[in-house]
């Protein structure tokens, strides 16, 4: 930890995941290991992980197979659309109870996936092995294997124990279940692409396929936002795959490219900078001149579209200061980026999953100065959004309370995300809500115990 | 539209749809949560810990500490002990409460780790407590988990020193902090000198200060705890949720204990005052009468507009045998209520409810879920939905009014701070039953029909 002036007890262990920017290198800084024991960590499980980046596929089945907690706290909490069905928003799970545990839940589980088959008919039925399954014996393989045969339809386990690691494990295991769904089967290729790491959350990657479309390219899967099984089984005739969310996907698209041909760029479509950015680099990748003078064409547009909206904005926010602390590393790279397009200083970033590549770019980014942590609890967040003086903080569900205790604004850039923030539409989203929270009057009647 | 339940009845033996529960660890969270300076801490993979705050915090719309022991693949396999005992350093290092609540986890339970042998064993600084419980989440629901969690404050603190504190004890049930308040007022009003536990008020409704206390003002303190087991009697709200607790605190220190349903509504709340009246000795003041005359004058004043109206109700068993009893005293038909814990206390005393009031064709169930609530509507609907945000489906796809009471409500605000205990706990409720069926009389009469005077 280097640099950080602390002004709170921090645990020695925790001392590597925290530096602050001063111009020396990051040799010693980690990240993507395990959250120290006694941790209030901010970060969730394998299962979690799993489960949020399935959870969009609009017409499977997820039955959860454990005790009734884990299916309760994801029923329907992801915040993303469908332009389809919606069965993903009910919540399937076959409660296991003391007997279960004793006797083991082989046959529970086959009972519930026959009682879904029954109520249904069913094309895919996720099955998800959390915590105790394999501590009671369970072979939920086999009976996923089973009922295929008895039913004739695809039950995919998706092994997701939560303490096997943290939520990038989750990510992987959920990668599996994708690829095991769409098999490797030669398909006739087209010159549509895979978009990857995309949830649809407050409809966002209705907007990407939006400006695909009007570049000229065609979608053949969304992997997994908005996505049909059907639509899933189409990924094998893409003749590329774009990555957004890198954290969840980019093994996906490791995968896809190993064993089916396909290749892959990573792209990202928050802010005006990477929303450019990513669709040029689309066309280019696909090598369609066409789509990209009509990349070209579109971007200057929409950002022509958007120097008013920004010059009223600059004013209000330039010389601001912003926190950011977020899942995964790309987001939080696009934040920095988008944050200093409208002038604001990006004073502490941090995500709970970010890799050593995410680091050293948001290392290049920020300016000295900026406190760079990985995995960071409350306590820390706190301490350095006071320390920097932060105006406000990008976060998710747990941040938010702590954001607004601090008398410090808030934006949800995650499952509760209030309206799309990404292409060129997000930045206007993103730049009025940040605006919105900053300038809320209700902060000047906080009575400050300094006062 | 929302709406994949078939209308069809069908056997489930195995296959939970819609869960109207949830698991053990988050309900003793909730009651850790309670204890001033008191970090939670979840035994088991780090999920649970992260999904149980999350939880808290979109009901209570705080933040909501605890620590995890964050199980690895090695902790399933040689057990947890290491990572407890770490923990705990850690917590006590860092975070530096003055005690912590250890719950266990299907995982931890599964794999056999004994937290009284690990606590035993480890180095605790002077002057700090560890305390613990079980909270299986394989049995009953975060309801059984949250008295879990008092028995085991009470296990590991309360003591009898044969010396009464003249005080009396309130276990107040799984119920919001502006329940807690409300529960408070009462009790003052009636000049009890008492001990509540667990106490969330004051934590997960503490104000807005502009700075962050990792630990508020509130909760119930540590030596007030060890205390209870002086007070003369215990009044445990909400049979199902503290009776054991109760129980615990009786077999340990031999405090008496009067078990009573959730004061909601009139005679749950005539019944609790007539307690804090028993127990202090004290004539009911005016205040307290006050407050009761204005309710009943409310619920005449909207009786035409309610009066026969039916109304499904679920969420946890006491606080829905509550919502029952209040709009049975309301002239109400409350169809259908079910709960998600198991136990078949809440049939037999939901039956009892719709006996004494003569209401006919009421089913309650327990262990239910909201995919069978669904089914039983639309074979049979209602005018109104009482519950948590989780029925909002429902309510959508049935076209029925919601009214959010219980728990959780991840979808508005402000209703933590809000009782729906005692006088104006039950006046609360009348007016959001009133408004919502009378703006849907609004919403939905003929142009001709509407009506500026209701």
């Amino acid at each position: 930890m280097k640099g950080v002036n602390q002004s709170t007890t921090l645990l020695k262990e925790r001392e590597d995941f925290i530096y602050c920017k001063d111009g020396c290198q990051t040799d010693t800084f980690r990240c993507d290991a395990e959250s120290v024991s006694g941790a209030v960590s901010q970060r969730a499980c394998v299962y979690c992980g799993a489960r949020v980046v399935l959870n969009p596929i609009t017409d499977a089945f997820h039955i959860v197979h454990g005790p009734i907690g884990c299916a309760s706290y994801t029923w329907d909490i992801r915040g993303s659309l469908t332009s389809g069905e919606e069965l993903y928003r009910n919540s399937f799970s076959t409660d296991l109870g003391e007997q279960d545990v004793i006797f083991g839940g082989e046959k529970k589980l086959t009972a519930a996936i026959d009682e879904v088959a029954s109520l249904y008919a069913p094309k895919v039925i996720f099955v998800y092995a959390t915590c105790i399954v394999g501590v009671i014996g369970d072979d939920v393989k086999a009976v996923c294997k089973m009922a295929e045969q008895k039913h004739g339809i695809r039950v995919i386990p998706v092994m997701s124990p939560g303490f096997a690691g943290h939520k990038s494990v989750g990510y992987k295991m959920a990668c599996n279940a994708i690829m095991e769904l769409i098999g490797t089967e030669k398909r006739e290729k087209t010159n549509r692409i895979n978009i990857l790491g995309d949830f649809n959350l407050a409809g966002e990657m209705w907007i990407i396929k939006d400006y695909l479309n009007q570049i000229g390219i065609d979608v053949a899967a969304q992997i997994t936002g908005d996505a049909s099984c059907e639509q899933l089984m189409e990924a094998g005739s893409a003749a590329l795959n774009i990555v957004q969310c890198a954290g969840s996907m980019t093994y996906l698209a490791k995968r896809m490219e190993e064993e089916m041909g396909i290749p892959y760029v990573k792209v990202s479509f928050f802010g005006i900078e990477d929303t450019t950015h990513s669709l040029l680099r689309i066309a280019q990748a696909l090598g369609n001149e066409e789509a990209l003078k009509k990349a070209e064409m579109l971007c200057e547009i929409e950002k022509n579209k958007l120097q008013d909206f920004l010059n009223k904005y600059r004013k209000n926010l330039k010389g601001k200061k912003a926190a950011i602390y977020v899942g995964g590393g790309f987001k939080a790279i696009s934040l920095i980026k988008q944050f200093n397009e409208i002038g604001i200083d990006t004073v502490v970033v941090g995500t709970q999953t970010g890799k050593k590549d995410d680091y050293e770019i948001i290392s290049q980014l920020v300016n000295p100065g900026t406190v760079v942590l990985d995995d960071a609890n409350p306590a820390e967040l706190e301490t350095f959004m006071k320390q920097k003086e932060a105006d406000i903080l990008v976060g998710g569900v747990k941040e938010r309370p702590l954001a607004y205790k601090l008398g410090i604004a808030f934006c949800d850039h995650n499952h509760e995300r209030k309206h799309p923030l990404a292409g060129f539409i997000g930045v206007k989203n993103f730049i009025k809500e940040i605006n919105l929270s900053m300038n809320s009057p209700v902060w000047d009647y906080i009575r400050r115990e300094s006062l | 539209m929302l709406d994949l339940t078939p209308k069809e009845l069908s056997e489930r033996s195995a296959l939970r749809v819609n869960p109207a529960k949830t698991c053990q660890p988050v309900g003793a969270m909730y009651a850790a949560l309670g204890v001033h300076k008191c970090m939670p801490h979840s035994h088991g993979s780090q999920g649970c810990c992260s999904f149980h705050r999350m939880y808290l915090t979109r009901h209570f719309k705080e933040p909501a500490i605890a620590a995890s022991s964050s199980f690895t693949e090695g902790s399933s396999v040689f057990g947890g002990g290491s990572n407890v005992k770490t923990a705990v350093k850690n917590i006590f290092d860092m975070y530096n409460p003055d005690i912590i609540a250890i719950h266990t986890t299907c995982l931890s339970e599964t794999i056999g780790d004994d937290l009284n042998a690990f606590i035993q064993d480890m180095d605790i600084p002077e002057g700090k407590i560890v305390v613990h419980t079980n909270t299986p989440s394989y049995v009953g629901s975060h309801i059984t988990g949250f008295g879990n969690m008092i028995s085991g404050f009470i296990k590991h603190l309360a003591k009898s020193s044969k010396q009464s504190n003249g005080k009396l004890n309130i276990l107040p049930g799984f119920v919001n902090p502006g329940d807690m308040r409300e529960m408070k007022k009462l009790a003052d009003f009636m000049g009890a000198s008492y001990i509540m536990l667990p106490d969330t008020s004051g934590v997960l409704d503490a104000p807005m200060t502009g700075s962050y206390e990792m630990y508020p003002k509130g909760g119930t303190k540590i030596e007030d705890i060890v205390s209870m087991g002086d007070s003369e009697l215990t009044l445990a709200l909400g049979e199902l949720t503290c009776e054991a607790p109760a129980n615990e605190l009786k077999r340990k220190c031999g405090v008496p204990y009067s078990a009573m349903p959730l004061p909601i509504g009139i005679e749950a709340t005539d019944a609790y005052v007539m307690a804090l009246s028993h127990f202090t000795k004290n004539e009911v003041p005016y205040e307290i009468e006050e407050e009761r005359g204005q309710l009943v004058d409310t619920m005449l004043d909207g009786h035409p507009y309610f009066h026969n109206k039916s109304v499904a109700i679920y969420g946890d068993p006491d606080t829905v045998l509550g919502i029952t009893a209040l709009v049975l005293e309301m002239g109400m038909i409350p169809k259908y209520v079910i709960t998600g814990t198991p136990g078949e206390t809440f049939v037999k005393k939901a039956n009892e409810l719709f006996e004494k009031a003569g209401v006919i064709g009421c089913k309650a169930k327990a262990a239910g879920d909201l995919f069978e609530l669904h089914q039983w509507i639309k074979n049979d609907s209602v005018d109104l939905l009482i519950g948590g945000t989780h029925g909002k489906h429902i309510a959508r796809a049935e076209d029925i009014p919601l009214i959010r009471a219980g728990f959780p409500i991840i979808d508005r605000y402000v209703h933590s701070y809000m009782p729906i205990v005692g006088y104006k706990g039950a006046m609360r409720l009348v007016e959001l039953i009133l408004t919502a069926l009378m703006d849907r009389q609004d919403r939905d009469c003929k142009e001709e029909d509407m009506e500026m005077v209701m």
